[in-house]
């Protein structure tokens, strides 16, 4: 198999250490925490960003915080990668490990620790799940608003990691907006707190910086997230287009005359007929393009949101205009939405692009986004955050066909590129990783790439947290990487 | 300091170049904007000023796109008046700190994101770092930076936008700023419940906002100051003030719930208009202590149902005026006399933690009494090593935030 994208070269010299390595862990936690067999690292030598998978060295899975500050420690002390992994259903490699890498999972801090509904606040432990927060607090009348489509299985833990958003994020924010504050376990073992109940830290805002930094600034073992009231009711209403080009062009207009719904989710043609197959929410099968439009409130407030909105999608021709009628109907459209990437990875195998541009730039991107798919003759579904400008263009292809694999990695490149030029950004909300990595440039000059590991090397001067990712590897200032023979130049390598 | 020493780039380039000869002299500068909030966190030790007053003017603005560039010198006053034009608004409203600091000057839009200012809509709208985009700035050794970008979501890289936000000039000179914009609401009314004490208050702030009515702006104005907002028109001793904002159709029926349940608490009066707009300025821009004197003010961040039991602890050892934003959680205080520094840090640690900021204070006590919150020994460390990361020589406002950094 080739692979577009390198790694840095295992450190020999800590893979032939293994067997001490694990006796030293074993000291550390208890044998329940540890994994060791090969046939059990299995399931941890990739993410959600399956093309690429490296086996660790050893899985440790603590209990506690101090567990945590234990084998990081040990880690520093003696100079092995540690890869920070919640659930590991990060799209960009993000929680990806390598061969002489101990992961640190934060499956078993699973346990809600506080809800404090004077103080709108949850306090939670990192591996917990993104919707069990929403549903703990449920029956008294709140949510934590950040809503991933893989909030089932993703934690606290990536979604700091990541800055995760979701559909609802259009008036909630994403994950910094909504993170009052954390317990993290730095590199050398010692631990810090940041933030807490009040709604704005002391000093510098090392919580907005922790905040989508993929596991490279400490680990979190605590976190402290805002609660919001829930709304006295939401509605999802469907609007068919034409084409993807009106449909992007009255998402503009929505926003433009200063209506926030809750969400705005677009879907073209290949994307409607994917998730309606799937879930069989009833989206129009006649139109080319979709929007998902949520507003809540009261009845009377729906309507008024509505009857504006409305008005607007008219001037865009819009086809057809559908409110769904009951609870079970709404649930059933969000499904399908939410089951898009899962719906699409039944038909074929996917690469998601995440690369977010300015809303003016919609329409216009959507037309490159489909000429460049066409250029390298594959197939694309559009499915995506339309509010913020948040694009996630599924590209589908073949795995088994190395050709088609290595056209994907490049139409999505290209795509990234366009989003950049159009003044916008590499990734709104899943991450650099791996995939990105070499793409930064694109969008960074040296000088703000070197501002960024600086700062990362505050945090961290061995460079052992999640060493692969974010940072070209080629432009890692002095001696930090274990091992400098893995140039980024080497990237082509088959 | 003599005031003769006063550069004024013209450009980002310049910037870096006096920067850059600043740190190769070792001689410190100290980071201006318009020069209002001079009087605010520590005397800065510097030697020269270097003021963005010149780099001034919005860069770009599409109103249809919601976000606003702007050089760094900009003044707000012609930020917010384009905005007006638009009928859009920044949405964290940031304090004007003349009346209460009596400074002159006009506020530029990088000193507001130097500082992080937030006003009411803290609670629904964020701070204002969760409304600042992108940056661009000059590091402490003269070198040009530039993070996040014009786009809503953004996770490309780490986020040293929020690290730039709040950190007083101390990482780098702002050179222009990105930052959201929202409209303004059709309509905002004020629903005022009177009579609360404070810890009644807080309990009602609370009940409002795990209703979903979508309060946009809670505080509690006790009897003591009460007659210093909105020109005095508030009568029947202490006010807790509820801000409703949006369509009209919608604030109608939210202000009906909200009416109905706290009629429950107290007498309920709805305030609209000019008034109500009135009444927010003058929470924001803590009016009843801008009363011309140098009386020690802290603003002091705490858990919402901590506020008022802060409150009631300092009253048994010291002579306060206070009155809160934020549900509680923003509590102002003027001091009588000393700022009792220890005393108003140890109860908030004792009420489970949050940070207090001397806003207000003789040149002498900001000398001498920590501003900013010390911080412990752990974080102290990790934000001295990030920003010599970003100013190796310290030459960037030394001392502006912490002694000694
Ligand atoms: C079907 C599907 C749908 C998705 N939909 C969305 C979506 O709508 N919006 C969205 O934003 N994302 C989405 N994602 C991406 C992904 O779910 C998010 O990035 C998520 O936050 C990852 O959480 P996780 O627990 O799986 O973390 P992982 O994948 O295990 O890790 C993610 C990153 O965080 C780091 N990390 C993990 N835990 C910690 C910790 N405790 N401390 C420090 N660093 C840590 C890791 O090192 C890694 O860099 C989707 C993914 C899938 C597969
Ligand atoms: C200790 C302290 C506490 C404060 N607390 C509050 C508060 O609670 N609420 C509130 O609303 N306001 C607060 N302020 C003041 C307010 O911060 C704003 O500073 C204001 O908008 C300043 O505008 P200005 O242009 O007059 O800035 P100035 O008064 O010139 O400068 C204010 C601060 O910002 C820095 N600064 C200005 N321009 C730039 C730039 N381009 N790049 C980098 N740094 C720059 C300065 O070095 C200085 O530290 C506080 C200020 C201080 C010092």
């Amino acid at each position: 198999m080739s692979e577009l994208i390198a790694f840095l070269e295992p450190d020999r010299a800590v893979i032939d250490r293994r067997p001490a390595i694990i006796a030293d862990l074993a000291g550390l936690l208890p044998d329940s925490c540890l994994i060791t067999e090969e046939r059990e690292l299995v399931p941890f030598d990739t993410d959600a960003f399956v093309s690429y998978r490296r086996m660790p060295l050893a899985v440790v899975l603590p209990e506690t915080t101090a567990q945590v500050a234990a084998v990081l420690k040990y880690c520093n002390d003696n100079s092995i990668p540690v890869i920070p992994r919640g659930a590991g259903t990060s799209l960009s490699g993000g929680a990806i490990p390598q061969e002489d890498a101990i992961v640190i999972g934060v499956s078993k801090l699973n346990r809600i620790l506080e809800v404090d509904f004077p103080n709108r606040a949850a306090v939670v432990q990192a591996g917990v799940t993104n919707i069990s927060i929403s549903q703990a607090v449920d029956a008294d009348g709140f949510f934590y608003a950040p809503d991933p489509s893989s909030q089932l299985a993703c934690t606290i833990g990536g979604n700091i990691g990541m800055n995760s958003g979701g559909a609802h994020c259009l008036k909630y924010g994403v994950t910094t907006n909504n993170l009052l504050g954390v317990k993290m376990v730095m590199f050398d073992g010692s631990i810090v707190e940041i933030g807490g109940k009040a709604l704005d830290a002391a000093g510098y805002d090392l919580l907005g910086l922790i905040c989508g930094s993929e596991g490279q600034l400490g680990i979190v073992t605590e976190a402290t997230v805002r609660l919001i009231a829930k709304p006295e009711g939401a509605r999802p209403v469907l609007f068919g287009f034409e084409s993807s080009v009106a449909a992007g062009a009255c998402v503009t207009d929505i926003i433009g005359a200063g209506i926030i719904p809750v969400a705005i989710e677009f879907m073209d043609k290949p994307a409607i007929e994917i998730c309606e197959a799937f879930a069989h929410a009833g989206y129009p099968m006649d139109v080319e393009a979709l929007l998902i439009v949520e507003v809540e409130g009261s009845d009377a407030e729906m309507d008024a949101m509505l009857e504006r909105i409305i008005e607007i999608a008219r001037k865009h021709d819009v086809k057809t205009i559908r409110e769904s009628q009951s609870a079970t109907e709404a649930a059933l459209i969000w499904k399908g939405r939410k089951s898009a990437f899962g719906a699409t990875g039944r038909i074929a195998d996917y690469i998601c692009m995440d690369g977010t541009v300015p809303l003016g730039q919609l329409s216009h991107v959507l037309e490159k986004t489909s000429e460049i798919i066409d250029r390298y003759g594959l197939r694309v579904a559009n499915v995506f955050h339309a509010g913020d400008g948040n694009m996630h263009p599924l590209i589908l292809f073949d795995a088994n066909d190395p050709d088609e694999s290595m056209k994907a990695e490049m139409a999505g490149n290209d795509i990234l590129k366009l989003c950049v030029d159009a003044g916008g950004c590499l990734t709104g909300e899943h991450g650099v990783g791996i995939e990105k990595r070499d793409l930064m440039r694109h969008q960074y000059s040296d000088a703000d790439l070197a501002q960024q590991m600086r700062v990362r090397a505050a945090f961290d001067p061995k460079w052992i947290l999640n060493p692969s990712k974010v940072f070209p590897l080629d432009r890692r200032n002095g001696s930090q990487t274990g091992n400098q023979s893995a140039a980024g130049d080497d990237r082509t390598a088959a | 300091m003599s005031t003769t020493d006063i550069q004024y780039p013209g450009s980002e380039e310049e910037i870096a170049r006096i920067v850059l000869e600043a740190s190769e002299a070792r001689r410190p500068i100290e980071v201006r904007g318009g020069g209002t909030r001079l009087d605010l966190g520590r005397p800065v030790q510097s030697a020269s000023v270097l003021s963005v007053a010149r780099l001034s003017g919005i860069t770009n603005y599409d109103p249809s796109e919601l976000v606003m560039a702007a050089r760094a010198g900009t003044p707000l006053a012609e930020i917010e008046a384009a905005l007006a034009e638009n009928n859009q608004m920044l949405t964290f409203e940031p304090m004007d700190h003349r009346p209460l600091l009596a400074a002159s000057g006009e506020p530029t839009i990088g000193g507001v994101f130097a500082g992080n200012v937030s006003g009411p809509r803290r609670i629904s709208a964020g701070a204002a770092r969760d409304n600042l985009l992108g940056v661009r700035f000059v590091n402490g050794s003269g070198e040009i930076v530039k993070s996040g970008g014009r786009v809503m979501k953004n996770v490309t890289g780490l986020d040293l936008v929020k690290l730039m936000a709040g950190s007083w000039g101390t990482l780098g000179v702002l050179s222009e700023v990105i930052f959201k914009v929202l409209p303004r609401p059709e309509t905002a009314v004020t629903i005022a419940v009177s009579g609360l004490n404070d810890a009644q208050a807080a309990e009602a702030m609370a009940a409002a906002l795990a209703m979903s009515v979508e309060v946009s702006g809670a505080a509690h104005l006790p009897e003591s100051v009460i007659n210093k907002f909105a020109g005095g028109s508030l009568k029947g001793g202490p006010a807790t003030v509820l801000r409703l904002e949006g369509l009209i159709p919608s604030v109608e029926v939210r202000s009906g719930r909200l009416v109905a349940e706290m009629s429950r608490r107290g007498t309920v009066s709805v305030l609209e208009g000019d008034i109500s707009a009135g009444l927010w300025r003058d929470i924001r821009d803590v009016t009843p202590f801008a009363d011309g004197t140098s009386k020690p003010v802290w603003k002091v961040s705490v858990a919402p149902s901590a506020g008022h039991q802060l409150v009631a602890a300092l009253r048994l050892k010291t002579g306060v005026d206070a009155f809160y934003d934020w549900q509680g959680g923003l509590v102002w205080l003027r001091m009588e006399a000393d700022p009792e520094a220890d005393l108003v840090r140890q109860y908030i640690k004792a009420l489970g933690g949050g940070h207090a900021t001397l806003v207000r204070a003789d040149a002498a006590t900001r000398a001498s009494v920590p501003v900013f919150e010390p911080q412990p020994k752990p974080l102290e460390a990790l934000a001295r090593r990030v920003k010599d990361q970003f100013d190796p020589t310290g030459v960037l406002n030394p001392g502006r935030m912490t002694a000694g950094m």
